[in-house]
């Protein structure tokens, strides 16, 4: 059956054709949409861990066991796991174990647009890149069969564009194999030295049988056309060598390491001018140029970004492979930007809004909190990776580097991902730093997925809540405090308590997300024009509900009004008007 | 059979997401290849959201290559004037005329381009207004605008009508399907008006 599906549906819907028992994952974007779909079908167990690392370790067990595994994560998530990556690479596996690396380059939403493939090379296990969604599926049944062939884990490695892009698949059986069972196998598992240098030796051997499989795969095919170029590509790249250079000759690689470099070599030979075709880094053509295969890729097309249509065709205009072209009509260069904000009505707001009041230095993280960097609030102020909130504020702390407030900011999902140890950390060498957990309960920022302080597991069964305060309370921090993050007098108030107490303090909010489990509204608000007296202090809040009026004051200010479509009732704008020109909108009264 | 283009674009939350499936879906129905691509993530927090739509015999890029979209569907006027520039000569572009004026409009930087169709048509560019707001209000359903786009969208495109009535009978929610026909024909005769 032929159906429209994304990148991310379609590794699902392979693997229940791949019989995968136990699917693991920490959300992140652009990967998300794997374990959701997955969860959906009927007969299949998927389960988000707390971080990318549990995730990998507990398939690395249903592997062990016998049973088929996939763990999927993005780029960023694959740092968090490579240390069970790097010596899974030895045992091997007993099930088919497959890693779903889910790439983001363009940064749509990430910190960094690092390449995944190095990881591949790095650990010395095969990777396989789909173009498009039947190959994301194809693809995931083949890493199944080699993982399982050469006793190895495999990395199916995705890109946003593949992953959220929906093309044609053709559908095909589910099934669902028994599980092996684990067998004690010491030599095999066990990674003390007297056996790894063994498994070493077998993982060398392996990529050697890999490289071979890798001459002969269908999914590395040579696409013969004209003679005078050809292109070594891969990923969503040969979709887009296809439409900008529909006539040029291409060897598309399906599986990408180890390198069919025999396989490249017959084609260099039989075209007259070799280009390489990749996103991102130059992982092929530098690998074909040690080979001694001469090629030439990033002189044209940039390291950078993503790639596309446009950029390919500019690449090879300045590779004199296409003529000087212009593209008709150019842009209207001074369109306003529209800059992503917190959502109106975001507990989260409140928070942000007294840490820039008392000038804090807030050290933040990858999360809605990062919206807090962007004007009018400015009030985050470093972003590296999931958890280095507390860490990093520690570090400032204890140099003495900031005579203002350093303040930590970190949420529930990623408290439990990462957190706990930085908090101990804090407490075990006497740092000052305050940090403020803005418990929302719920993985807001890719789409409200539970998680373990949420009480509901993936699979839609009630759990354990894990209990914040009494874990920070464990952790040996004496100040334990909630955080009102609905009245702005007392978030100020007790931020400022935390901050004038010695050692380090930890301050909890409850209030919900806005957007997840469920959409929250209130009754909106409104502002009475004849009051506002244009002081724009509403305006610095960053709330989109909140914008400028065509109406003026005699000083020529600009008033301001309320989209009451937008407005979720917080009222945090209301209390901060000076002039109390801000109330609930009156609705109509019933007779 | 050359391969078709259709470019969707507004703000996150105007269902620009549900609208391109609800097209996509249509094009396969109709026995094409299809593919369809957007951005996920921060975009969806009032952010720029485009998606592409692409169907034809063989369609290798999800990503429609620039200035060779035949169609484009713009749910806001600033973002029209954003992404007209993707318009292959002799295409035609579909405005909603209500607009959505960000926070940053406040800023002294950036000002809302209150004259964002007058700019378009100053190219010369095929522009068809859509006082979607007002259709759905005569229909008494706010949330039917992405319907009647598409259905000013179908008159340029070769997909059969009863294609298109059985995808957005599958996919708007149950009740609504009698009404949200009815916004498609709204829809569509927008254009008809407009040629006449």
């Amino acid at each position: 059956m032929k159906r429209l599906l994304s990148g991310n549906e379609a590794v699902a819907q392979g693997a229940m054709e791949a019989g995968v028992r136990l699917a693991a994952a920490y959300p992140g974007t652009p990967s998300t949409e794997i374990l959701e779909t997955l969860s959906k079908f009927p007969g299949a167990y998927a389960q988000w861990s707390p971080n990318e690392k549990v995730a990998f370790e507990v398939g690395i067990g249903a592997s062990m066991a016998g049973a088929r595994a996939l763990v999927c994560m993005k780029h960023v998530g694959v740092n968090v796991a490579a240390d069970p990556l790097m010596t899974f690479s030895y045992t091997g596996v007993n099930g088919g174990f497959v890693v779903v690396s889910a790439d983001d380059p363009e940064m749509h939403s990430s910190q960094n647009e690092q390449d995944n493939r190095h990881y591949a090379r790095f650990a010395k296990i095969p990777l396989f890149e789909p173009s498009n969604s039947q190959e994301a599926k194809d693809f995931l049944l083949e890493a199944y069969q080699v993982s399982e062939a050469f006793d190895t884990p495999v990395m199916l490695r995705l890109t946003t564009r593949i992953s959220h892009s929906k093309t044609i698949v053709e559908c095909g059986e589910w099934r669902q194999p028994e599980v092996k069972g684990f067998k004690k196998d010491i030599s095999k598992y066990v990674m003390m030295p007297i056996y790894a240098i063994q498994r070493h030796r077998f993982v060398e051997e392996r990529l050697e049988r890999l490289r071979e499989y890798a001459e002969t795969t269908p999914s590395n095919r040579i696409e013969m056309r004209s003679k005078a170029v050809g292109i070594v590509t891969s990923s969503i790249s040969y979709q887009y060598v296809r439409d900008v250079l529909p006539d040029v000759s291409v060897l598309k690689l399906g599986m990408s390491w180890p390198l069919p470099l025999e396989k490249i070599r017959q084609f260099s030979d039989s075209v007259n001018r070799l280009l390489v075709v990749e996103e991102l880094d130059p992982f092929l053509e530098t690998e074909l140029k040690s080979a001694g295969i001469d090629c030439l890729g990033k002189q044209y097309v940039s390291l950078e970004g993503e790639l596309n249509p446009e950029r390919l065709q500019t690449a090879m205009v300045d590779a004199k492979i296409l003529p000087e072209m212009t593209f008709v009509g150019p842009p209207f260069a001074d369109v306003l930007p529209r800059p992503p904000v917190l959502c109106a009505g975001c507990p989260h707001r409140t928070v942000f809004y007294a840490l820039q009041k008392l000038k804090a230095n807030v050290l933040g993280y990858i999360g809605c909190y990062t919206l807090a960097a962007l004007p009018p609030l400015e009030a985050l102020h470093s972003c590296i990776c999931m958890g280095a909130s507390i860490g990093t504020a520690i570090g400032v702390d204890l140099v003495g580097g900031s005579k203002d407030p350093v303040v930590a900011v970190i949420g529930d999902s990623t408290f439990l991902h990462s957190g706990l140890t930085g908090v101990m950390d804090a407490v075990y060498n006497k740092s000052n730093v305050t940090i403020i957990i803005l418990d929302n309960r719920a993985t807001a920022m890719t789409g409200g997925q539970n998680h373990p302080g949420t009480g509901w597991t993936l699979m839609g069964e009630p759990t354990h809540q894990a209990d914040i305060p009494a874990i920070v309370r464990a952790l040996g921090v004496e100040h334990v405090v909630a955080l009102d993050a609905v009245d702005f007098e007392k978030a100020m108030a007790t931020i400022k308590d935390a901050i004038s107490k010695p050692g380090p303090s930890v301050l909890i909010t409850s209030e919900p997300c806005r957007l997840f489990p469920k959409k929250r509204r209130g009754e909106p608000y409104q502002i009475d024009l004849e009051i506002c007296n244009g002081c724009a202090v509403c305006l610095k809040i960053g709330c989109p509900a909140l914008f400028a009026s065509e109406q003026t004051t005699p000083k020529g200010l600009r008033k301001a009004e309320i989209d009451a479509a937008e407005c979720a009732g917080c009222d945090l704008c209301a209390q901060l008007c000076p002039v109390d020109a801000i109330s609930v909108m009156m609705t109509e009264e019933v007779e | 059979m050359e391969t078709t283009n259709v470019l969707i674009v507004g703000v996150g939350g105007q269902g620009i997401i549900l609208a391109s499936e609800i097209l996509a879906d249509a094009a396969m129905q109709a026995g094409m290849d299809c593919k369809k691509s957007e951005v996920h993530g921060m975009s969806q927090r009032g952010g720029v959201v485009t998606s592409h739509v692409r169907f034809g015999k063989e369609v290798f890029s999800p990503l429609i290559p620039r200035g060779s979209a035949h169609v484009i569907l713009a749910y806001e006027p600033a973002e029209a004037l954003r992404w007209c520039h993707q318009l292959r000569e002799g295409g035609t572009i579909v405005v909603n005329t209500q607009r959505l004026i960000p926070p940053i409009a406040m800023t002294k930087e950036y000002d809302y381009p209150m004259d964002a169709i007058e700019q378009i048509r100053d190219r010369g560019v095929d522009v068809i207004v859509a006082d979607v707001a007002d259709i759905c209000q005569e229909l008494g359903n706010p949330r039917l605008g992405s319907t009647v786009l598409l259905g000013a969208l179908s008159t340029k495109l070769l997909i059969p009508d009863a294609v298109w009535l059985n995808v957005i009978k599958k996919r708007v929610p149950r009740g609504t399907e009698e009404l949200n026909i009815k916004a498609f024909q709204r829809g569509k005769e927008i254009c008809v008006e407009a040629k006449a």
